[in-house]
């Protein structure tokens, strides 16, 4: 082959390729336009009459979440009456990965796409107008506010960026409602099983609060995983149970719901169980055989609840109801919806 | 007076005969071929967590694994590539084959939707990465002169880096424009991918240099292995354990909190803008006053990172002034030791001897990294800072009498 054969070949793999890859991009933003320029498939709750309206606000006892449906309304909260889970759907203009609410506040954890991706926590109000926005550090994972929202806790995947670095790890946080934070709480006095530690690579996530000085969380830590007791005011995290992740605290405050890992097929593997804090009893509800990779939520004193990905729809997701007998069968509760938050 | 090598092109920019300087057009192809490769890895790089996360419902641990195979892989595999490419007397063919891997990695990735699949497509692309480093490196080599491998090597690296930061950017306005299309960037990633193999496969002569072929023979060790290599892998070993990489530099930042936090993601793309501009003028300076030299003030501009985190300015001040020092570090070693280690040993294993710097100086850095997190913790991240500097500090000089004379011990006939 001389050279001007390689050029004339080389001219041709470009513009094949080029236009290849440009047919490619049109024909899916085409696509992305025709799927998202559809109403949602499910019930919804027309706007309000009156359009100076800044928000379209739901009270009352609720649930809150992510619409994950491929529509106009993608990633949107919105909230569905706590007495009826399947009926129409109230949206805001919020836009949020993780959510949380109470009666009259809310934390909200968001990818923000640009050309570096970067990751927030918006603070909002009963109006779902923003308090207070700050900036994370990695990936959006959990965040729970207190139950009279003074306090907000959020869980941030850390990874580093070059050669063989930590890699990854978590960052947890506790801030105050509109307020500074508290700082990582990986920094604060680590006591397990009686012992003060401070191995060098624990981790810290998935707060639930009891009160605004006490909280749980799961502390991870050569290989093994134990549930803390956090104090607040004292800085501490106290053990009280091991192979405990992402504790939730039930509203009666005696039983933590959580997920427990196993080994299945070489791959960690959740499933959800709860534990009795005053008698240490345990239920693993392996009614549930998917992979249950969420922070369970509380719907009522025995029931649980938990998003799940669909296998066959990217980015979709729905949000199950299982009972905590040993042998419940899940239940779906709410299509297209993540991270379900209850305002009882 | 007495004219040594390592100060004869300082007085000026032109060559003996006149003309302005230039880099050999194929190190400006190899430049393309990297740009393009880059603008392909990295495109997917940015996306790679949201897409693993948030479209493919895999959890944040898995994505950790990943990232961990995505950082590790590729430093086993360079000596292979670089043995290869000597042995056969073909560098050309030996990185086309890394870039090719890298390209059908990104085939299918399109189709890879489980933790399992993607592992093995990513440590299919980095291996393709490993072994295409030290052909092509052994390439620029013997297609410039010495008193220009410094420029030459920054010419390339600059480019190399512009491909990096533009990837990112593409991801960015095709997200901007379908907010899912994380399947578009991966089908544009391949396109670039497949550009670079035909660039390289079609653009790129398989013998860049006027020099003979070599006789065909069995390569050994003792060829690589000149007195001058032995000691710039000593010297280059050592001093990669003392280099704490920029990902620790970016965690002891975010430990401080404040700006640092809010700026975290961004952090890296600071370091890249730094290596990005400096690349070029660093390598010119190599040229003109040794490239050991400079290899040994790229530590010290390391060292002085280290300081800039360690001791309680405002964390303002020590990011830009972390950040701008970390690109200086790594303009003044990344092509540096590249065009160093291939004049110190003969023509016909020049990709060994630059394989075999680039994996002791990757392998010295996993190494640091393992001792630092444990350094981290028993002591916290700016008093392990100040540790290793401390460290650093006395070593350097050692170092810098270890390797002053290499700038003078070329084997090539240059």
């Amino acid at each position: 082959m001389n050279q001007r054969t390689r050029i004339a070949l080389f001219a041709t793999v470009a513009v094949v390729t080029v236009g290849g890859v440009s047919a490619y991009a049109v024909t899916s933003a085409a696509d992305y336009q025709q799927r998202h320029h559809r109403s949602p498939t499910v019930p919804v709750v027309p706007d309000p009459p009156d359009p100076h309206a800044p928000h379209h606000v739901a009270t009352g006892p609720r649930i809150v979440f992510r619409h994950t449906g491929i529509d106009d309304h993608i990633g949107l909260v919105a909230s569905v009456p706590l007495d009826d889970p399947g009926g129409p759907r109230t949206f805001t203009q919020v836009a949020c990965d993780r959510v949380d609410a109470t009666e009259d506040r809310a934390s909200c954890l968001r990818i923000e796409r640009g050309v570096v991706t970067t990751y927030s926590l918006t603070e909002y109000d009963a109006d779902w107008r923003p308090v207070e926005e700050v900036s994370l550090p990695g990936i959006p994972s959990r965040t729970r506010l207190s139950p009279d929202g003074r306090l907000v806790a959020s869980t941030t995947f850390v990874s580093g960026h070059s050669y063989m670095q930590v890699g990854f790890s978590t960052a947890t946080e506790i801030r105050d409602f509109g307020g500074g934070s508290h700082g990582n709480l990986e920094k604060f006095d680590l006591v397990i099983d009686g012992d003060h530690v401070a191995p060098r690579d624990r981790n810290v996530w998935g707060v639930t609060f009891v009160d605004d000085t006490t909280f749980y969380a799961t502390v991870g830590t050569g290989g093994e995983t134990y549930l803390v007791r956090g104090d607040l005011a004292a800085r501490t995290l106290t053990s009280v149970a091991d192979h405990v992740e992402c504790p939730s605290l039930s509203p009666d405050g005696t039983r933590i719901g959580f997920k427990q890992a196993t080994r299945r097929d070489g791959q960690t593997w959740w499933t959800p169980a709860v534990l009795d804090l005053s008698t240490g009893e345990r239920t693993v509800l392996a009614g549930e055989t998917r992979n249950v990779d969420d922070q369970v939520e509380w719907l009522d004193e025995d029931t649980l609840l938990y998003g799940l990905a669909r296998d066959d729809q990217p980015g979709v997701t729905d949000v199950w109801e299982l009972d905590t007998r040993a042998d419940a069968e899940p239940r779906l509760l709410i299509e297209q919806a993540w991270s379900p938050a209850v305002v009882r | 007076m007495y004219i040594t090598l390592s100060d004869r092109p300082a007085s000026s920019r032109r060559t003996p005969d006149g003309r302005r300087r230039r880099v050999a057009p194929v190190v400006v192809t190899l430049g393309f071929v990297s740009l393009v490769t880059d603008i392909s890895s990295e495109s997917v790089a940015a996306i790679l967590p949201l897409y693993l996360t948030a479209s493919l419902g895999l959890s944040t641990m898995s994505y950790g694994f990943i990232d961990a195979l995505y950082q590790g892989v590729s430093a086993l595999v360079r000596i292979g590539g670089g043995w290869a490419a000597d042995r056969g007397g073909h560098p050309k063919w030996v990185a086309l084959v890394g870039y090719g891997l890298s390209a059908v990695a990104r085939f299918f990735l399109l189709f890879s939707t489980g933790l399992a699949a993607i592992s093995v497509v990513i440590s299919t692309d980095r291996i393709g990465k490993g072994l295409r480093t030290a052909p092509r490196d052994a390439m620029i080599s013997a297609a410039t002169p010495d008193e220009s491998l410094g420029f030459a090597f920054g010419v390339h690296r600059a480019l190399d880096t512009a491909g990096a930061a533009i990837g990112p950017v593409i991801a960015f306005v095709v997200l901007w424009w379908i907010p899912d299309g994380y399947l578009t960037v991966m089908v544009i990633s391949l396109g670039f991918a497949v550009l670079g193999v035909a660039l390289l496969g079609l653009l790129v002569p398989d013998r860049p240099s006027a020099e003979p072929r070599p006789e065909r023979r069995p390569l050994a060790w003792r060829d690589v292995a000149t007195p001058g290599l032995v000691r710039l892998l000593l010297v280059a070993g050592a001093l990669g354990l003392l280099t704490v990489g920029d990902g620790f530099i970016y965690l002891a930042l975010l430990d401080r909190g404040g700006f640092a936090a809010h700026w975290f993601p961004l952090l890296y793309v600071g370091t890249n803008i730094a290596y990005l501009s400096l690349a070029i003028p660093i390598g010119r300076l190599a040229d003109r006053v040794g490239r050991a030299t400079v290899l040994i003030w790229g530590h010290g501009a390391l060292l002085a990172s280290y300081a800039a985190v360690a001791f309680s300015w405002s964390i303002a001040a020590s990011t830009v002034i972390a950040l701008l020092l970390l690109g200086t570090f790594y303009a003044a070693t990344d092509g540096v030791i590249a065009a160093l280690a291939g004049r110190l040993v003969p023509p016909p294993v020049r990709a060994s001897g630059i394989a075999s710097a680039q994996t002791v100086v990757a392998l010295a850095r996993m190494a640091s990294s393992a001792g630092f997190g444990v350094l981290w913790f028993a002591f916290g991240p700016q008093a392990a800072l100040v540790v290793v500097g401390t460290v650093l500090l006395v070593a350097l000089p050692v170092a810098r009498s270890a390797v002053r004379r290499l700038d003078l011990r070329s084997v090539s006939p240059g």
